[in-house]
């Protein structure tokens, strides 16, 4: 029981991540129907940029642990949100009417040239996180001990879930996202300016992964140039266990993922623990190809 | 008399055939890798070019081809070239197995899929599955192939093997092209709702174009482990088939022009730029967003298909008018 909770909170945690990573895919799939293959490396710059801001600027020595770590993420957000973008402006506008295979060409482009930039920057060996910035302390909830990391983790998590899910489902921009995400078209003829909604799209995608980027790096410790596409597969994969194009099947499957991963690794083998990760996802697509909570939609012929 | 495009592709092939004997054998290797890539590519070309399911796991069924080569060969001692046929049909099989549950899935959701098959591949040969595929390390000590006696070992030798096997593989993929067979995928690959209203079973066209595909990496890899001599799940990973769908997305879609063209420039040429190491893949990936921005369609796309419509009307007119001739008699 106790080794069941411990994995539980640490799948958890890291389930977290994974959503806030398959939010920027589910996003720009909704609008674009692309699988963003560069998303991955963006939440790898996200990463390596909040390193790089933590240790030049010192801001955890000037202004505390905690917001210190807050202003660090909104800066990440920003920079990671500008990436994404110009990315979306150079790499994937000028695709918008082509063969969908192009785009998915372009995006594989896109990740190699962000990964091989992060390893011309940041160099290529695994980079280390300062250890001193997240409490040690280890808590107790029903009798069991839990670090207090991983609910800081899981609670950041969810609060930049919960802002998003205000964002698209209570303010009048979010209505234009959904409704770019549904039929462009239309979204046009209602005076929607889907160019402008599909670039704010690609801001928050990438912002929300890089966020997670700094969070695996103060929950880990170790970042590296490759770590994006493991990271964007998995939380690629939570996606669809969602149901692409859902915002909240995506949160959802994030946190779905993480925990099945956790326990697959603790109880059946670590060796096979992103295969396990694999195989539900493959079993889900054949039993309901459209995920958890993505409705059945007929199709157009 | 041959008219002088065709004079021209012979010369071409011919002085092609003589380069090993002037470039060094470093050049030859290089040579080599584009051939393999060729074959692969115009393997994955029949499921993605022409039924135009996005596939993106094709090194899985080229691993379970070189494995096969890799075990038999090492374990049982059975010649290199022996197992060709069985790393295939195996090969084959394997893709009938996994297709066959995920064959109705469309587009992104059947290229998520592949992905995931070749990465549970990979992880299966990185844990030594049944305790034949020695783990990380892979196997060693595959033996040399040889043919009719003769021991294929030098970088020449396996030039020849690999550009024929290629030479093979082209006029197959051509005959294949234009025959009911490709038309029908490339029905599917058009619209396949409508392919099945016209009396096309699309779920057993596109097995088919699995297993053929595979079938044909799984023997690619039988060359692949006889050139190598040591094979390991590194050589089979996700970046593999993202290379293979990019030869064939950039060289077009279904052009077998296109996919030798897309070879030569994927895996050729960055070997020209090697000083530049660190900066190469940079401009690599550029490179590929330029490419799609520019030549959407490929480098090379196929022709589109033509049909003589006033010779058929002709042909088909004449028999019935000599009869109705007939009758009037």
């Amino acid at each position: 029981m106790e080794e069941f909770f411990q994995q539980l909170t640490n799948g958890l945690a890291v389930g977290g991540i994974y959503a806030l990573i398959a939010l920027g895919y589910t996003m720009v799939y909704g609008v674009l129907k692309l699988i963003n293959f560069a998303h991955g490396d963006l939440f790898t710059i996200g990463a390596f940029l909040g390193l790089t801001l933590l240790t030049s600027l010192g801001l955890t020595d000037h202004l505390g642990a905690f917001a210190g770590v807050v202003v660090l993420a909104a800066m990440v957000i920003v920079l990671v949100g500008l990436i994404g973008f110009l990315l979306e402006r150079t790499a994937y506008r000028p695709l918008r009417n082509s063969p969908r295979l192009s785009a998915v060409v372009s995006a594989l482009g896109a990740s190699i040239f962000f990964q091989n930039a992060v390893m011309l920057i940041w160099g290529a060996r695994p980079l280390v996180y300062p250890h001193n910035i997240l409490p040690k302390t280890i808590v107790s909830i029903f009798g069991m001990d839990v670090p207090l990391v991983r609910i800081i983790m899981l609670g950041t998590s969810l609060v930049l879930m919960y802002a998003l899910y205000y964002l698209t489902h209570k303010t009048k921009i979010g209505a234009a996202i959904r409704a770019a995400a549904i039929d462009q078209g239309a979204a046009k003829l209602m005076g929607i300016d889907v160019n402008r909604v599909i670039a704010l799209v690609f801001c928050i995608g990438p912002a929300l992964g890089g966020a997670a980027g700094v969070m695996v790096g103060l929950y880990y410790g170790q970042i590296s140039f490759t770590m994006g596409w493991l990271y964007g597969l998995k939380a690629f994969t939570a996606a669809i266990l969602g149901g692409i194009g859902n915002i909240p099947g995506a949160m959802v499957g994030g946190l779905l993922l993480g925990v099945i991963e956790s326990l697959g690794a603790a109880y059946i083998s670590i060796a096979w623990k992103d295969a396990i990760s694999f195989l539900v996802l493959i079993l889900i697509l054949i039993i309901r190809p459209t995920g958890l909570l993505g409705e059945r939609v007929a199709d157009k012929v | 008399m041959m008219d002088k495009r065709t004079l021209a592709l012979f010369a071409g092939c011919i002085l092609f055939g003589i380069l090993p004997m002037f470039i060094n054998p470093y050049w030859t290797d290089v040579l080599n890798n584009v051939g393999l890539y060729t074959i692969l590519a115009l393997s994955l070309n029949i499921i993605l070019g022409h039924a135009g399911l996005f596939h993106m796991g094709h090194a899985a069924f080229y691993a379970v081809g070189a494995y096969t080569t890799a075990i038999l060969n090492t374990q049982y001692g059975v010649p290199v070239m022996y197992t060709m046929p069985l790393a295939g049909l195996l090969a084959g099989i394997f893709a009938l197995i996994v297709a066959r549950p995920i064959i109705h899935l469309r587009g992104d959701y059947l290229l998520i899929v592949t992905i995931g098959i070749v990465e549970i591949v990979r992880i299966a040969l990185v844990n030594d599955i049944f305790g034949l595929t020695g783990g990380a390390n892979g196997i060693f000590g595959i033996a040399r192939p040889s043919m009719f006696g003769f021991k294929i070992k030098k970088p020449e030798h396996f030039f020849y093997l690999i550009w024929g096997f290629c030479l093979l593989t082209i006029f197959f993929m051509h005959r294949l092209e234009n025959s009911r067979f490709g038309r029908a995928l490339n029905y599917i690959k058009e619209d396949d709702v409508a392919a099945e209203g016209s009396g096309i079973d699309t779920a057993y066209y596109k097995l088919i174009a699995f297993v053929l595909g595979a079938f044909w990496a799984g023997m690619t890899g039988t060359i692949f482990a006889a050139k190598m001599t040591i094979i390991s799940p590194e050589s089979f990973s996700f970046w593999e088939s993202v290379v293979l769908f990019t030869i064939v997305i950039l060289g077009g879609m279904g052009s077998i022009r296109g996919v030798l063209v897309g070879a030569f420039l994927i895996i050729g040429l960055p070997e020209l730029f090697r000083e530049l190491a660190m900066w190469r893949m940079l401009v690599f990936g550029l490179a590929m967003i330029l490419m799609m921005i520019f030549r959407t369609q490929g480098l090379i796309p196929p022709p589109p298909r033509k049909y003589d419509v006033l010779a058929y009307l002709k042909d088909a007119i004449k028999p019935s008018a000599a009869s109705a001739e007939g009758g009037a008699r």
